[in-house]
């Protein structure tokens, strides 16, 4: 008896094994398949605009099949990499973003390393003040940081408007207090052991901070320091606000208020210009993934 | 000395964020030569006008929609992600976050010339099937439809990416156990995954209110408020009044009406924050 139904046993439990398998299979053949289809929604803008960047103008109004290049040509690239002023546009922006990433670095390393080590009397307020400060959106400030600037430069008569180094004073609003938030996270996550043996040594804080806080919690550096690079590469209104002059303005700005002149869309030279502007932040996420992603996911977390 | 580590950061706040907080609060009650204090009559003036409360409801609605569409989008695909196997997922992660990683001011001008009123590549591909042109910016359904739609795809990696990471932090023994139990997947999502990821989804959900709320690149690059002030939200259009019709004082109104809803949103947001700070 007992023989009869371990044998009976056997193949259903076979059976059931294979049909569960069989609805792995075909779960995986779905989730292949509508990731195909989010995948191609995600990257049609970007792919079509290297599309168009390899059309000449002709090739464009003579409206043949969009999504084909006929007669590739660099042209676009050859006329905007030698154009004084684009690369003016890609300079003013490659010196605001490394600028703004050491001055972010600096104020927001000590910062945190106060934050997260030494309780002094308001630090946990002015930790939550730092979040909450990074929830103010740019939008909100915008108009009285333009009448700010403008009074400022009546009272003492330095140009502050239409001039890009101001923007070095304000991108930091916009990075510092996620850089300061993310740090605190990784400096409190280093163990108390650590620094305490550092100090018997005869470390001072400076030391502690150069020497195993900065090199044990580097990941969230790098993280930090890549959201302040694409941040301030990124940014759109305040330039747009603060700069006119052809000269002193920014990447994103310049693209969008030069390559576009009234009626006449020069559609291939636009893409091209987004596409040199979208690399940066590109290349960097291609090589630095890891780092990107930990450092999006670390900012709706404490630490 | 912890509280000369912290100076800069504090002068920072203080000089570029709290002032200007409150100096656009002192802007909003003077007139448009910013001379005479007018008290709320810049409200008050705000309240009689159409265009004003079509923004409001302009912003809530692509502010709601957007942040939905995105939340649902973001959970199926993290979904799916999370299904395959370890060693593709990389993969298709990397693919799919490309949309947060582009510049927003860059990709939309990459979305204007798709919606291009006659070169548009997707009018192009619409027409073999016999589906007639679409005034993506033209007409104002369609403009409405059109920035929430970039706003989404933008959007949308960001929700996939934090939803992937709670994802991999529920147990697998927790479905194994249902499994056991004889629970279907709908039921694996509703009782098991939804539950455990409650409080990332509250969180991100907030957070992508306040920025979707406060938007303005997509708006600015895509139809600059119109067709006929129907897309403005109230960043683009507190650019209008106050930038480029140089009422600042209305225009610092205007953008003080953002307040409350993100006011609302980040105070929740920190209960979260904190509440899963006490829970690691």
């Amino acid at each position: 008896m007992s023989t009869l139904a371990i044998d009976k046993g056997g193949p259903t439990r076979k059976v059931k094994y294979r049909s569960m398998s069989r609805d792995r299979t075909w779960a995986l053949r779905w989730s292949y398949f509508f990731l195909v289809l989010f995948a191609i929604f995600s990257l049609v803008p970007p792919i079509y605009m290297l599309i168009t960047s390899l059309k000449s103008s002709a090739e464009i109004s003579a409206a043949t099949n969009p999504w084909w290049v006929f007669h590739p040509t660099l042209a676009n690239y050859v006329e905007l990499l030698t154009s004084n002023q684009f690369l003016r546009f890609f300079w003013n922006s490659a010196v605001v973003s490394i600028v703004v990433v050491c001055v972010t670095m600096l104020i927001s390393i000590p910062a945190a390393f106060a934050l997260a080590r030494m309780k002094f009397w308001g630090s946990t307020t002015l930790a939550t003040g730092v979040f909450l400060t990074y929830l103010v959106p740019d939008s909100l400030l915008f108009i009285p940081l333009f009448k700010m600037l403008a009074a400022v430069q009546d009272i003492t008569g330095i140009t502050l408007l239409n001039r890009w180094y101001v923007l070095l004073f304000i991108y930091p609003t916009l990075t510092v207090p996620f850089c300061t938030w993310i740090m605190i996270g990784y400096f409190a996550s280093i163990p108390k052991e650590l620094d305490e043996a550092a100090l018997i040594d005869g470390a001072s804080w400076l030391q502690t901070l150069t020497r195993i806080f900065i090199p044990v919690a580097l990941p969230g550096l790098i993280a930090a320091t890549i959201f302040a690079f694409t941040v301030s590469w990124a940014q759109f209104l305040y330039p747009l606000v603060f700069t006119t002059s052809i000269d002193q303005l920014v990447l994103p700005v310049g693209i969008t208020t030069t390559l576009i002149k009234g009626d006449v869309f020069n559609w291939g030279q636009i893409m091209t210009g987004a596409l040199l502007g979208a690399a940066p932040p590109l290349i960097i996420y291609a090589f630095l993934m890891d780092y990107y992603i930990a450092g999006l996911t670390a900012g709706a977390t404490k630490g | 000395m912890a509280f000369f580590l912290t100076l800069p950061l504090i002068l920072l706040i203080a000089l570029f964020v709290l002032y200007p907080a409150f100096y656009s609060m002192h802007l909003a009650t003077l007139n448009k030569s910013m001379q005479k204090f007018v008290g709320l009559s810049n409200f008050t003036f705000l309240f009689k006008r159409d265009t004003f409360w079509m923004v409001v409801r302009q912003s809530c609605i692509f502010a709601l929609t957007a942040v939905f569409f995105k939340a649902l989008m973001g959970f199926i695909v993290a979904h799916f992600v999370h299904n395959l196997p370890a060693k593709g997922q990389r993969k298709w992660r990397g693919m799919l976050l490309v949309p947060w990683v582009i510049p927003p001011a860059m990709s939309t001008l990459a979305w204007l010339w798709l919606f291009d009123p006659s070169y548009s590549a997707f009018n192009y591909t619409l027409s073999f099937f016999g589906v007639g042109p679409i005034p993506w910016l033209g007409d104002t359904f369609w403009a409405r439809f059109s920035v929430i739609l970039v706003n989404v795809w933008y959007g949308a990696p960001f929700f996939m990416i934090m939803y992937l990471a709670a994802l991999k932090s529920v147990p697998d023994q927790l479905y194994e156990a249902a499994a056991i139990d004889g629970a279907n997947w709908w039921q694996k999502i509703w009782h098991i995954t939804l539950p455990m990821m409650r409080n990332i989804i509250a969180i991100t959900t907030l957070f992508s209110l306040i920025v979707t709320f406060a938007n303005f690149d997509i708006v600015r690059i895509l139809t600059s408020g119109g067709p006929l002030d129907s897309t403005h939200l109230f960043a683009t259009w507190a650019f209008q009044v106050g930038i480029q019709s140089s009422d600042i004082p209305l225009g610092a109104c205007v953008s003080l009406f953002m307040v409350p809803i993100l006011a609302v949103a980040a105070i929740f947001i920190l209960r979260d924050v904190n509440k899963r700070g006490n829970e690691a």
